[in-house]
Order: structure tokens, then sequence, then C-alpha cells
């Protein structure tokens, strides 16, 4: 994949402005580098942060691989987020992961095949009211069944955008 | 604004939206033009109703007609009966657990009637994204009191005085640390609200945030004025992005209406607001590591003392406060801290917001005073269990905190009584359980996350707790010895006392919670190589009864590793080497015949 470097600077340079506080902005600007990435940051990306900040390559590092929410590899279109935390664990949480694995022929942490899924799994999304729930980019589907999953799935596959 | 007959509020909380919420206004949306109504009928899209069963969900004024669980199809009926003709439309009102319609307004039902709401005054009642509508039911008041009326020192006191207490788990007293970060000489001094709401099964931050985000900042600013500080930080996790963007909105209005920036209405006071997005770390939502993390740094812990209140961000006095508790500031200013301590217990003053979860009729937030017993919480106004079966345990305080039989049930909910069962109040978030779970198995999921997030920092935390978790999977499997449970017990022990943060300290509480309370289950696991609950793996078997199989093949279609065998009409049977539990088979057996036993 090419890299639009000058794309890097330009988003670091651009938080630099917005902060109001001098120091370091480290973390935001991995989220919009990540962001412009579609979903993770390449190496050469991680360079020019290192370069724009005058910090050595090594802290970037330290940073980016400490949040789960980073990622170093290229993940699919569709990053699946499983909560697999206590209330939906006691109300079927188990039966989705089983589901999604089956229907995407992944483990947690892979991407299909074709790019189209990446499965992960998340701390509590805070939708424990509707338990079991899974977060798919920046959309969360609640009240699940192995059979809703499916369905999301298929939808998703079928390149209708979330929900 | 034109006068207006009717008012949807149309709860927009994430559980009603991962419900099906935007369907449900757009079809109303499409209704309404279509009869015309757009000048008569307002639409306002509001934070979490916390009925989150119930959901999608909305509130027609000026009635307060109450309906639940809609649908696009709902929406049109309800315009075409309710809307244009008047007459309300009875199934989709609440209905109480034998069928009966209950009273159609929303305060008049059970679950809202016996609410308290002072954290959540406006969550539900308010669009979020509009400033006028805080305004408009006292927003801003209590900053301008604070400004024209009061000094620093008498906001601080007043706060004292109302002996309100840390939301976010350890209940530290509120006025104290204020008092404690006014003191502190750095030059600059920070405000931090701690949004990093990463407790299993709370979410009432995450609903303050949606449905109220000015409360925050209303609270914030006292606080910077009351400290003496000139900049804050709100800290949100990355995974409530619709919390984010409300926030953000928030602050520009704020900005726009001159309640942050320069000279704050017109005084000398400045004060500007900063948000934060963590990127997944659980143990950010430790004090000393989301300062880490603000700076942009590893989200790590350090040692305490200095605290925060001396040395926070960029080594400068820093109050950091979480969403609930800042929540409780606005009402308390101008209703005084004699009003709020007239509500809830002596040593637990004001109300506390809970998140019922789990196996229980009504989930969602409730917020009630301090002291309400447990029984009250979850029968009365959670309903019950809601799988026949009775309630066995509820789990408070998450990762940190332990799990309330359910003979406890009349013990009031406070920080203190909660402490002396081995549980902690936390953030709140209550798990019900039902005899169909295992406690073993809940100790060790809670250790699988303390595993998954401690940040390696201290030995204790990194190796004692996978340790821990080591022991409970023998235990699950199978291979436990009654050792296991005094090494269990001493390794908790040793890590309470040694680990470096509150994370890693109090990571043994779900273990040693449910050891002392279901010694006998554990005892099971050991010596019988037995789970009652039929919840561990290695401990159960699938069985088909010969008596109910008709020889489907269902079962064996569905199976994913070929174990079951058997020939069409006839019984089949399950090779348990092969199985591997998935539970597949019970799912598409329509004849019952499949049971899961133990041994």
């Amino acid at each position: 994949m090419k890299v639009d470097l000058s794309e890097v600077r330009k988003i670091v340079n651009q938080a630099k402005t917005e902060s109001l506080q001098e120091g370091d902005m480290l973390v935001n600007i991995l989220h919009c580098v990540q962001d412009h990435f579609g979903n993770f940051i390449p190496p050469e990306a991680a360079e020019i942060v290192a370069q724009e900040l005058d910090i050595p390559l090594s802290k970037v590092y330290e940073v980016l691989t400490f949040y789960t929410m980073f990622s170093t590899k290229p993940r699919g279109k569709y990053v699946i987020r499983v909560c697999v935390n206590l209330p939906c664990h006691v109300t079927g949480g188990r039966q989705i992961m089983e589901t999604l694995k089956e229907e995407l022929k992944i483990d947690v942490g892979e991407t299909t095949a074709d790019g189209m899924f990446t499965l992960e799994t998340t701390s509590c999304l805070g939708l424990c009211g509707v338990s079991p729930v899974i977060m798919v980019n920046d959309t969360y589907y609640g009240d699940l069944t192995p059979k809703k999953v499916r369905e999301i799935i298929e939808k998703l596959r079928a390149g209708g955008d979330e929900k | 604004m034109a006068l207006t007959a009717n008012t949807i509020l149309i709860c927009a909380g994430g559980a009603c939206i991962s419900s099906g919420e935007e369907s449900v206004k757009q079809a109303l949306e499409r209704e309404i033009s279509k009869y015309a109504l757009q000048d008569a009928v307002r639409i306002v899209e509001t934070g979490c109703m916390g009925a989150c069963s119930l959901g999608p969900l909305m509130v027609i004024y000026p009635e307060g007609v109450f309906y639940q669980k809609l649908t696009p199809k709902a929406a049109q009926e309800i315009v075409e009966e309710h809307l244009l003709k008047g007459r309300v439309v009875e199934k989709y009102l609440y209905k109480g657990p034998t069928g009966e319609v209950v009273p159609q307004v929303a305060e008049k039902l059970p679950f809202f009637s016996r609410q308290v709401r002072i954290v959540t005054r406006n969550v539900g009642f308010i669009d979020p994204k509009n400033i006028e509508e805080y305004i408009a039911r006292d927003g801003y008041f209590a900053l301008a009191k604070v400004l024209r009326e009061m000094t620093p020192e008498e906001v601080i006191e007043e706060v004292k005085k109302s002996g309100l207490r840390g939301r976010g788990g350890a209940g530290f007293p509120t006025g104290l640390k204020w008092e404690l970060t006014r003191k502190g000489t750095s030059q600059k001094k920070f405000v931090v609200c701690n949004a990093d709401e990463g407790d299993p099964g709370a979410f009432m931050d995450r609903s303050v945030l949606e449905g109220d985000p000015h409360t925050v900042l209303e609270a914030m600013i006292i606080a910077g004025y009351a400290i003496g500080a000139n900049q804050g930080y709100i800290y949100v996790r990355a995974e409530y992005p619709l919390a984010i963007e409300r926030l953000n909105t928030a602050i520009s209005q704020a900005r726009e209406y001159g309640f942050l920036g320069s000279n704050i209405m017109g005084t000398e006071f400045s004060f500007d607001i900063e948000i934060r997005i963590g990127a997944g770390a659980f143990v950010c939502g430790e004090e000393t590591a989301l300062i880490a993390s603000i700076e942009g740094k590893r989200g790590q812990p350090r040692v305490k003392p200095p605290y925060p209140a001396e040395r926070g961000v960029w080594d400068c006095s820093t109050l950091i406060n979480n969403v609930e508790t800042f929540a409780n500031i606005p009402p308390i200013i101008l209703k005084g801290a004699d009003w709020f301590k007239s509500i809830g217990t002596e040593n637990s003053p004001g109300t506390k917001v809970f998140a019922l979860a789990g196996k229980i009729v009504n989930t969602g937030l409730v917020e009630v005073p301090m002291g309400i017993t447990l029984k009250e919480l979850l029968y009365e106004i959670g309903g019950g269990s809601s799988t026949g079966k009775p309630i066995k345990a509820v789990q408070t305080g998450g990762p940190s905190g332990g799990c309330i039989p359910a003979q406890y049930f009349d013990t009031p909910v406070d920080y203190d009584s909660l402490q002396k069962l081995g549980a902690i109040m936390g953030s709140g978030g209550m798990i019900v359980m039902d005899e169909d779970d295992c406690m073993v198995d809940v100790a060790k999921f809670f250790l699988e996350f303390t595993v998954d997030e401690s940040c390696g920092k201290c030995t204790p935390c990194r190796e004692g707790t996978r340790q821990m978790l080591r022991i409970l999977e023998k235990i699950t499997s199978g291979e436990g010895t009654e050792e296991d449970l005094y090494e269990l017990e001493a390794l908790g022990e040793t890590i309470k006392d040694t680990a470096l943060c509150g994370l890693g300290q109090t990571a043994p509480n779900p273990v040693l919670s449910t050891l002392e309370y279901y010694r006998d289950e554990y005892e099971m696991h050991v010596k019988e190589k037995r789970c009652p609950a039929l919840k561990c793996k290695d401990l159960t078997r699938y069985v088909i009864d010969e008596s109910k199989c008709v020889g489907c093949t269902a079962c064996a279609r569905v199976c994913p590793v070929n174990a079951i065998s058997g020939e069409v009409r006839k019984a089949h049977v399950i090779d348990n080497e092969k199985c591997v539990r998935c539970g597949s088979c019970i799912e598409v057996c329509r004849f019952n015949a499949i049971n899961k036993v133990s041994p």
C-alpha cells in the first residue's frame, strides 16, 4: 500500500494547533492517523509522527502497542468488537462469539481473507441493558442471538452499510 | 418558537439506538409530515431514559404517555391514533408482570416512581444537543451563583458540608479532595473528569454524558473556580463515540454562550475544557494511569503518594472526579448541602445510580437514595429474575467487587455496608445471576479480564493474577485439589497487600468473595468433579434421552464435530469424547431430548 506521508504531517500539525496545552498529543494524533488509514497505523506513518513530534520512534511504538484500539496491522473494512464482559457472558455472549467465529471462519484478532472483517474483543460497551452486544465500527447491535448475528453479517457482506 | 400541541420525547440512548430508535424516529417524522402535523408536534431525541429492556421507547406529552418496544409500524399507528385522534394505543403501553396495563404515565410506573433523580435529573427529559433546554431547567444557574455570590472557599465548604463522596468507586470525600487540590502549590492547576467508565456492567456515566453533557461541564467550571484552575480535561473512552460527539457539541455551545473561555459571565474567571480520548485500556480508569494517558503516554499507574492533588497532569495539582460525582455538584450548589444531606444515609448522603444488568426483568439505569436495600432495588424496581429461576447472587463493583448471595439482600446499599460483605459499591454496576450461573466460572471470568487488562508494571498483579487464573482453570477443568483453594486464598491476600494500584489490589475480590460465600460450589468442583450449574464445559456431558428422541437427525446435522450418530427415526447417541459442548444440538432439538448433566 502506498502511504501518503504529507497527509500524516498535516494531521500532526493540525493536532498541535488544536491543543490548548503545550505538550504531548501522541494518543490523539495516533487516533487521527489511524482513522486516516482506515483503522491501522502503517510503520511509515509512525515514523513521520516521531519526526514531527521530535521523539524517538520507540516512544511512538511504546504507546501505540499499549492500547488495544491501535493496530500496527491492516484490519478489515468492518472491525467487529464483541463484548466479553460478565453481563454479556451471563446472557449468552459466548454463543455470539462462537457464531461469529463460525460464520467468518476466523479467530479473535484475525482478519478475513477478503479483507472485509476483523474480529476483536472489547471491554464493556456500557450497553448491558440490551446484552449481549457487539460493535461494528461505530455502530452498536444489542439483544443479539446467533440468528441476528448471522443476519448482520449477511447484510454487511451484501454491502448494506451497517444499520 | 411556535406552541406545539404535542411533544414526543424519544429515547436516543445507546441501548435504544442499538435496538432501532433511528428507524422509529424516521417513521414518526414521515407520518407526521404525511398528516401535515409538523407545526403541532415536536420530536425531541433525549438521552437514556433508563428502561433499556423496553426500548426503543418514547413519551408523548402533555399527557406523558409512555410507549415501549416500538417499531416503525408502531410509530405509524401511534401517529394515526394518538396524535390525530387522541386515542392512546394500548398495545404499546407498558404491561406489568401479569400482563395488566399499568398506568400510562411514565412517572407513575414502578420503575420510575421509586427513583430520586439528582444526577440524572435531566437525562431523558431534554435534548442533550440543545444548551437552551439545559438552561431552561436551571442549567448554569449554579455557575452564576458561584461566580457572583460565593468565594472559592465557600464553594468548597458547601461541597464538604454536603458529605458527597466520590461515585467512581472508592468513595473518597469530594469536598476534601477539592480542598487538598486548592492547597496544592503548583502555579497551574487542572480539573479532570474521569469518564473512562470501564467497569463491566456499569453505564451510568455514559448515560449522563450522552443525555446531559452540560451538567458535567458546569460542574467542572465550578470546580475550576473553587480550586483555582483554568483548564479542564474530560478523559472519555473511545468505546463511547456518541458521548464524545455530544460532549463536543456541548463544549462548543458553552463557548458560544460565554460559559467557557475567557471572562466567564463577565467576571475575571477564565476556564476552558478539552476532550482526551482513551484507546482501549481498562487501567486508564485508575487516576494516575489516566493522567499518564492524558499526557500521551502509556497508561500505567504509579505509586501514590504523591496524590494527584499534589502532582497530577504535567506534575501540577490536579482534581480528578468521576462523571457522576460532578453531576451532583450543580444541585448541591443551588439547593444547598442540607437538602443533599436529607437524602440517603448519614455516611453516604445523596443518591446512587445503579446499572441493572444480567438476569433481571428491568435492565437499565435507576437512581435511588443510598441506603435502599438490595431487595427493594432488585425486586421492587428491577422486577426480579427474568428467567423464572430465583436470583442466586448479585455481582457489584465489577472486577474489583464481589458477589453478594441472596441471603444478604436485606443489606442497605451504601459504601460501608457493601464493603463489610466483601463487595464494593464500585461504580454501581449490578449483575444479576441465577442458579444457572457457576460462581467458579464467574470468578474465573473476572480473573481472565484482569489478566488481560493488567498493565504489567508490578509483579503481584502481572504474575499473581495469572497464577490465580491458572488454578481456577485447573479447578474448572476437573483437575483441582483442595489445596488449590487454600492456595487461591493465600495468593489473593498477597496480591491485595502488595499490588501497586487499585486495579491490582482489588483484582482478587471476585475470587475471595465467591470462595467465602460459595465454598461448597468450589468443593464440588474439586472433590466431586461436578459443576452444579452445568457451566464448566469439562465437567459436563451431553446425553440424549432415548425415550424422547424420535431420530429426526437435526442434531446430527448441526453438530460441528460429527459427534452425534444414529439411524433415521431411531434414537441418536452423543460421543462425549468428540463433543465440544457447543450446545448447538440442544438449540435445534424440538423434542427436548438432549440434556446437559454433571458429571
